[in-house]
């Protein structure tokens, strides 16, 4: 097979392209510093904070991480089913407690991935 | 004005940091600069060896730090070359040993006497690295055209970055052309492309690199060979010579029995 494949001259995924591949996307995880499983519990805990407010469609979520040249965005995807009316008074406190967990995340990822993504678009100039 | 302090650093271990700082600190000597090659590997220590200076180490850095000797006492000065002196590591401590403040104020302290400081680092990104890369201004990553490596560069990188290193230039080494030819080794365009940091020199996978370290000469002494002439060129470049890369295409085997060894394999 692989004599067959140099005959042919290259015929289906040379192993250099795979490693680039393959550095290119564990890179990207690894340079904003979170952990499939830090993102996991992220999803976790917005969902028990916004379900305090409204009902969402939560086998419909979609939540990941946004790189384009200059920055790194937390992109979600929640669709809405139904508002709760006066539930937002009630746990007003729990509910500013729930959001500040992913704040301190969020400003731990930022800089370093600023950092990377800015020297990556001088170098392209 | 003093010294340019530039820590050896890669993350992963093996890839050939000590043997990058020897060549480069000879070759640097050789061009007639003030140098001192500083092993930071404390408990780990090698760079000695490397350069064929084992048997007249009598002090290490830490004695200096810890006032034993004086920072003369501790420079092993290397007779084949004018001006290029060994500042070895201790054997029987430990990393914890010293603070990174403390090996800021080494390099302080070896500055006005030399052109070039340069800091073999030990593999990692824990304390050992911490304390080489304190007193550094500029970094050298030394890298090999493989996964793991290439991965744990990008991430001694950013820590350099976020210290404020610079600049921060990218040596790979043990590079295979023919590899690379037959799509079967990441390119330099491809480590480039990832990393985003500045090549200073690709040095190729050549045996008489194990060969000196056997002897403990290294290949920048004499040698002729395709690593001793990337080393060389690394130091020009370090003084700042606009040197062009090797052209590693004069090392891959040409014509037709060329291409039947790439078809067959052999």
């Amino acid at each position: 097979m692989d004599f067959l494949r140099r005959l042919f001259g290259g015929a289906g995924t040379s192993s250099a392209k795979e490693a680039k591949e393959r550095l290119r996307l564990v890179l990207i995880h690894d340079r904003t510093d979170i952990s499939p499983q830090l993102l996991e519990n992220l999803r976790v805990e917005m969902i028990a904070v916004l379900t305090k407010y409204m009902d969402i469609d939560e086998s419909k979520i979609e939540m990941d991480l946004d790189h384009d040249d200059r920055a790194v965005a937390l992109v979600a995807n929640i669709p809405v089913l139904r508002i709760k009316r006066g539930a937002a008074l009630d746990d007003d406190s729990d509910a500013a407690n729930g959001s500040n967990s992913s704040g301190p995340m969020e400003d731990k990822t930022s800089p370093r991935a600023d950092s990377r993504h800015n020297l990556k678009s001088k170098r392209r100039r | 004005m003093g010294a340019r302090v530039i820590v050896i650093t890669s993350g992963k271990g093996g890839v050939g940091k000590t043997t990058s700082t020897a060549n480069i600190a000879v070759a640097l000597a050789k061009a007639g600069k003030r140098v001192v090659a500083v092993d930071t590997d404390i408990g780990l220590r090698n760079l000695d060896m490397v350069m064929g200076l084992e048997s007249r180490v009598v002090y290490n850095f830490i004695d200096v730090i810890e006032k034993n000797c004086r920072l003369n006492q501790a420079l092993v000065r290397d007779k084949r070359v004018e001006n290029l002196h060994l500042l070895p590591a201790a054997q029987t401590r430990t990393k914890d040993a010293v603070s990174p403040a403390q090996m800021a104020e080494l390099c302080e302290q070896l500055r006005p006497d030399f052109d070039f400081v340069l800091l073999d680092c030990p593999a990692g990104i824990e304390g050992g690295f911490k304390n080489a890369a304190a007193g550094a201004d500029e970094a050298l990553i030394v890298t090999t055209p493989e996964v793991p490596a290439v991965r744990d560069a990008d991430r001694i990188i950013g820590m350099l970055e976020s210290m404020g290193k610079s600049p921060i230039r990218l040596i790979i080494n043990r590079f295979r052309p023919v590899m690379v030819q037959n799509n079967e080794m990441l390119s330099q365009e491809d480590i480039l492309d990832i990393l985003a940091i500045k090549l200073i020199g690709i040095v190729p996978e050549d045996d008489s690199v194990i060969k000196s370290a056997n002897r403990g000469e290294p290949l920048t002494f004499t040698h002729n060979s395709p690593a001793a002439l990337a080393y060389t060129n690394i130091a020009a470049r370090i003084l700042g010579e606009n040197v062009p890369l090797l052209h590693l295409d004069s090392y891959r085997s040409q014509g037709f029995l060329a291409s039947l060894k790439k078809i067959f394999g052999f």
